[in-house]
């Protein structure tokens, strides 16, 4: 920490003829600084706390879905307050209503809180304070990027109270069943609202992509070369080229259900008969929606995944007090990922018809992108091996990560075979995987983001021994609650069924879902030791050191609470890649980005020696700059 | 009684949430630890954790194998077609090869916190990369995963190859929510059908120009033969369905608008199922896999295997669905009746009978 401390000044005296002035401090006023603010910081702020309320809500309402499959029997009338009319006389959840809040639990976890949540905040958060901007591209852009996501979000949110219900034909929305409304009640307002709902959040989206974009290649500071930056930098640039590109996929295919369900064409419809009428539609095809929708759909998975992928690999560098092993490997998987993940979306339609043909073509495809994944893994190991390992929340969090990316990944090897597909398709066994790889490998990364930058946030510690708790039991909760699902799923339980009893061959597994549900309990419980932590350390956590990890990444150089344009004096400059630690010569286990190779001579590799010369040349050229 | 162990539960859970905190806190308050934590650079707490993993991993270990070996009879369906024992071999092949990643990399992970767990007078070791081992962590995951795919890319084949064309052909419609399953009849050739044609009686929407429908019928259970190939061919009237029967390890979405087909050979009739499981009450069941509605959880239609002879005797013994539908008589253009009530199987009544009965129909 002397370090940095020392470092920092150092570069404010070595740049003294600095000429930025920075004495126009804001004055905001409440408004402008926590509503309509255009700093990145509060931005990223205002995406986290929208997404742990989203997740509270997403999180309960699979308790009620769990609730029905785990006690089928049991008395619901007390939820009749909340729910209404949604509880059936008999005192259950009326069977349409668990269709809604199956796909309410979806939607909201997969757009709302793992990619806003996650992707918003930390791409907003980090990406000016790790490369050294004063803020994001525009910062107008940014807010407006909130708060199209705070309208969707409302919107969404509304179609939850409506009377006909919201949607209720899964996350997907599969036309013709979202496009009918004599199919299922929720096709009518409750869709209707899910899609505006959509629209803006991909409006959202892709204003928020576009900012981190620019930032990323317009703003990095001086010697903030790409082979450089931090992985959660690249991970976050990666991400947001993945929805650049997917997202307005979706957009077209929201807007053609549009079109069909208003405006009387034909995309997804033809050939139907239903509630006692043939429909006029004809020459349409729903299986063209599944390719619109799976187009964002697959590249999504790895747009709530990557940004969790680029934290860990920070944390565990930090914590593991090593570099990341095979940095370059690392980036080249991001990219490897960045591009297959566009290839690869017709493995969720191996049974829906689709030409057998392409059903090979996107299984070799997708068995593909395994690879890159793999080597992620395998370079998280060799990171920690030999490691110096100091246990926080969030490197606890970050090797929970691996552990369910590992799980969860491995699955995915059965479902991209076309041929274990046509059996496991549709069961628990999906429900399993995904909720493995993708919801909980991303949710951990969101809680060890949160854990690692709270300080920087905030300047205050969250207490570290109810960080432990909550992992501990977050870690064998998910795997309480996921891990069974497997077998499940092996059996042939279908997803979605609000009930097993009509069916002989799904008669069995009581006991293990009445496990599943009470497991689902106590790991949402585990969730409020982290509320009451998070809540409780912004305004009585202990007052956090500088940079309480000893890390080597440029947010640690900031003042204790950044203000607008977040360094104070020159933004500082970087000599070095970000994982200089535990460098052999070196007396303290990190170096940070901002050190010169020149002032550690003791540490340097041979080709690095040879760097400190052009240090001289390119500081030199700094002073010109100022004094022109 | 759920109720009341929930609520113990959850009352344990925080009891021990609490006595987790106490000890915690009385622990640190006897050590001094949480006054000066800036001093120590990890506090007893990293060994707690680093132990943690370990007994993380073998509890976790532990209740795997156990689960998985002593449970094994009841998420293992019996398998009852000839490609689902291809099916359950790359299954198999695919849990072993990735059970073994699964064990090991796990015992990686959580052994290397345990055994590099931060040591005050311990150094990291800086060891940014290494690029023999990159290639080859990158090579042999591939070479590995294109076994799997290219064993499973035969499976797929055969599995998805044109019918045989001796195989019986039955159709399955989805609709909200059941199904219902059409035979071509004697002839063994289905129908047209149009959606437009469809009403409260002619739910299939039989095209009746076709000389082809006059002989479907169209029963209450679906019959198919051991060990001939079966072709089924799906569609869906309203919304997404999909079929899935899952002894036979057979899925294929029902699109409405788009015909698709699964065909399979069934090894092992009803009667035979019933004796391995010892289970007389065992039907196979088909079930519908594509959320559909409000009643997509009770698409139950049951599939009975006959012995070849058996099947034949119930195929002979159906009565085509025109003859239970005389009415729809008058819907064939009139040059074709004769030849329908023939194939229909409507012989016993006099032609002067059937003319009555169209007009009256009219």
């Amino acid at each position: 920490m002397a370090t940095t401390e020392v470092q920092f000044e150092d570069h404010i005296a070595h740049h003294g003829a600095d000429d930025h002035d920075h004495d126009h401090e804001h004055h905001d006023n409440f408004i402008t600084k926590y509503i309509f603010s255009t700093d990145h910081k509060m931005i990223g702020k205002q995406y986290l706390i929208t997404g742990i309320f989203w997740a509270i809500l997403g999180g309960a309402l699979s308790l009620i879905f769990r609730l029905q499959l785990g006690f089928p029997e049991m008395q619901l009338e007390w939820l009749r307050p909340i729910l209404g009319k949604w509880i059936t006389e008999t005192g259950s959840i009326d069977p349409e209503f668990y269709l809604a809040l199956v796909t309410m639990h979806g939607t909201i976890m997969v757009f709302f809180v793992l990619t806003a949540g996650l992707s918003g905040t930390f791409s907003n958060y980090l990406i000016p304070l790790q490369i050294g901007a004063r803020d994001m591209a525009s910062g107008f852009i940014n807010m407006l990027s909130y708060w199209f996501f705070f309208l969707s979000s409302v919107i969404m949110l509304s179609s939850l109270f409506i009377e006909t219900g919201p949607a209720m034909g899964g996350w997907t929305v599969y036309p013709p069943l979202s496009a009918l409304e004599v199919a299922i009640p929720g096709s009518g307002l409750g869709m209707t609202l899910w899609l505006v709902a959509m629209s803006f959040f991909i409006i959202s989206t892709l204003l928020g992509g576009i900012n981190y974009i620019t930032t990323v290649i317009n703003l990095r500071t001086r010697g903030m070369s790409f082979s450089k930056l931090p992985l959660t930098i690249w991970a976050f640039f990666l991400t947001a080229v993945i929805g650049l590109l997917a997202f307005p996929v979706l957009f077209s295919g929201a807007l053609l259900l549009i079109f069909d369900r208003s405006f009387g064409t034909s995309f997804y419809l033809s050939d139907i008969y239903i509630a006692g009428e043939a429909l006029p539609n004809v020459g349409g095809s729903p299986i063209l929606y599944q390719h619109l929708f799976w187009f964002l759909g697959h590249p999504e998975v790895y747009i709530v995944l990557l940004p969790a992928l680029g934290i860990t690999s920070e944390i565990i560098a930090t914590n593991s007090r090593k570099p990341i092993f095979g940095y370059r490997a690392m980036i080249g998987s991001l990219l490897g990922i960045t591009i297959l993940s566009f290839v690869v979306w017709a493995h969720h339609m191996f049974v829906s018809g689709l030409n057998p043909f392409l059903g090979s073509i996107f299984m070799f495809l997708t068995l593909i992108i395994a690879v890159p994944s793999a080597v992620k893994v395998f370079n998280y190991l060799a990171t920690l091996w030999r490691g110096n390992i100091i246990f926080t929340p969030a490197m606890l969090f970050s090797i929970g990560l691996v552990s369910v990316f590992i799980s969860g990944g491995i699955t995915g090897i059965f479902l991209g075979n076309s041929a274990i597909d046509i059996q496991l398709h549709d069961t628990y066994f999906v429900v399993a995987h995904f909720h493995l790889v993708m919801g909980s490998a991303s949710f951990f990364g969101l809680m060890a983001g949160v854990y690692h930058w709270f300080p920087k946030m905030f300047g205050r510690m969250m207490s570290n021994r109810l960080g432990y708790v909550h992992f501990w039991l977050t870690f064998i909760g998910v795997y309480l609650v996921f891990f069974p699902l497997h077998y499940i799923g092996i059996a042939g339980f279908p997803r979605r069924y609000y009930s097993f009893t009509n069916f002989d061959a799904f008669s069995g597994f009581t006991d293990l879902n009445m496990f599943v549900t009470v497991s689902a309990f106590i790991t949402f419980g585990a969730q409020f030791l982290f509320l009451f932590n998070f809540f409780y350390s912004m305004y009585k956590g202990r007052i956090a050191p500088l940079n309480p990890w000893r890390s080597n990444t440029l947010e640690w150089t900031t003042p204790l609470n950044p203000g607008h344009g977040n360094w104070p004096g020159v933004i500082p400059t970087v000599y070095r890649w970000p994982y200089d630690y535990s460098k052999p010569g070196s007396e303290e286990d990190f170096i940070p980005q901002t050190v010169p190779y020149a002032l550690t001579p003791e540490s340097n590799l041979p080709h690095e020696d040879e760097l400190v010369d052009r240090e001289k040349e390119q500081d030199a050229i700094v002073v010109d700059d100022n004094q022109s | 009684m759920f109720e009341i162990i929930i609520g113990i539960g959850a009352l344990l859970v925080l009891l021990i949430i609490y006595m987790i905190f106490r000890v915690f806190t009385l622990m640190n308050v006897v050590k001094g630890n949480d006054k000066n934590q800036d001093d120590e650079r990890v506090s007893v707490n990293n060994k707690i954790n680093a132990w943690m993993f370990m007994a993380v991993l073998f509890l976790g270990f532990g209740l795997f194998f156990w689960y998985s070996y002593t449970r094994f009879d009841e998420y293992v369906l019996p398998v009852a077609s000839v490609h689902g024992i291809e099916y359950e071999s790359i299954f198999w092949i695919t849990t072993a090869v990735t059970g073994i990643v699964f064990v090991l990399t796990h015992i990686l992970l959580f052994y290397f916190p345990f055994r590099y767990r931060f040591k005050n007078d311990a150094k990291a070791l800086f060891y940014p990369d290494n690029t023999k081992l990159e290639i080859a962590w990158t090579i042999i995951p591939a070479i590995v995963l294109s076994i799997l795919v290219f064993s499973g890319w035969r499976v797929w084949s055969d599995i998805t190859e044109k019918a045989p064309d001796n195989a019986e052909v039955v159709e399955i419609v989805g609709y909200q929510f059941a199904w219902a399953v059409r035979y071509p009849g004697q002839d063994k050739q289905l129908g047209d059908f149009d959606f437009r044609l469809i009403d409260a009686e002619n739910q299939l929407g039989m095209d009746f120009t076709d000389k082809a429908s006059f002989d479907d019928f169209i029963p209450q259970e679906l019959h198919i033969p051991k060990g001939q190939p079966v072709l089924f061919k799906i569609r869906a009237r309203d919304v997404l369905h999909s079929v899935f029967v899952p002894h036979f390890r057979l899925k294929m979405d029902a699109v409405p608008g788009m015909p698709t087909r699964f065909w399979f050979t069934p090894t092992k009739s009803t009667a035979e199922m019933r004796a391995e499981l010892n289970d007389p009450e065992f039907n196979y069941e088909l079930a519908c896999t594509e959320v559909c509605g409000r009643g997509h959880f009770s698409m139950r239609f049951i599939i009975v295997v006959d012995e070849p002879e058996e099947y034949a005797k119930w195929y002979a013994e159906q009565a085509s669905w025109l003859s239970q539908n005389e009415e729809y008589l008058a819907k064939i253009p009139v040059e074709l009746r004769e030849v329908a009530m023939i194939s229909a199987g409507i012989e016993d009544k006099t032609k002067k009978e059937i003319k009555e009965e169209v007009k009256a129909s009219f």
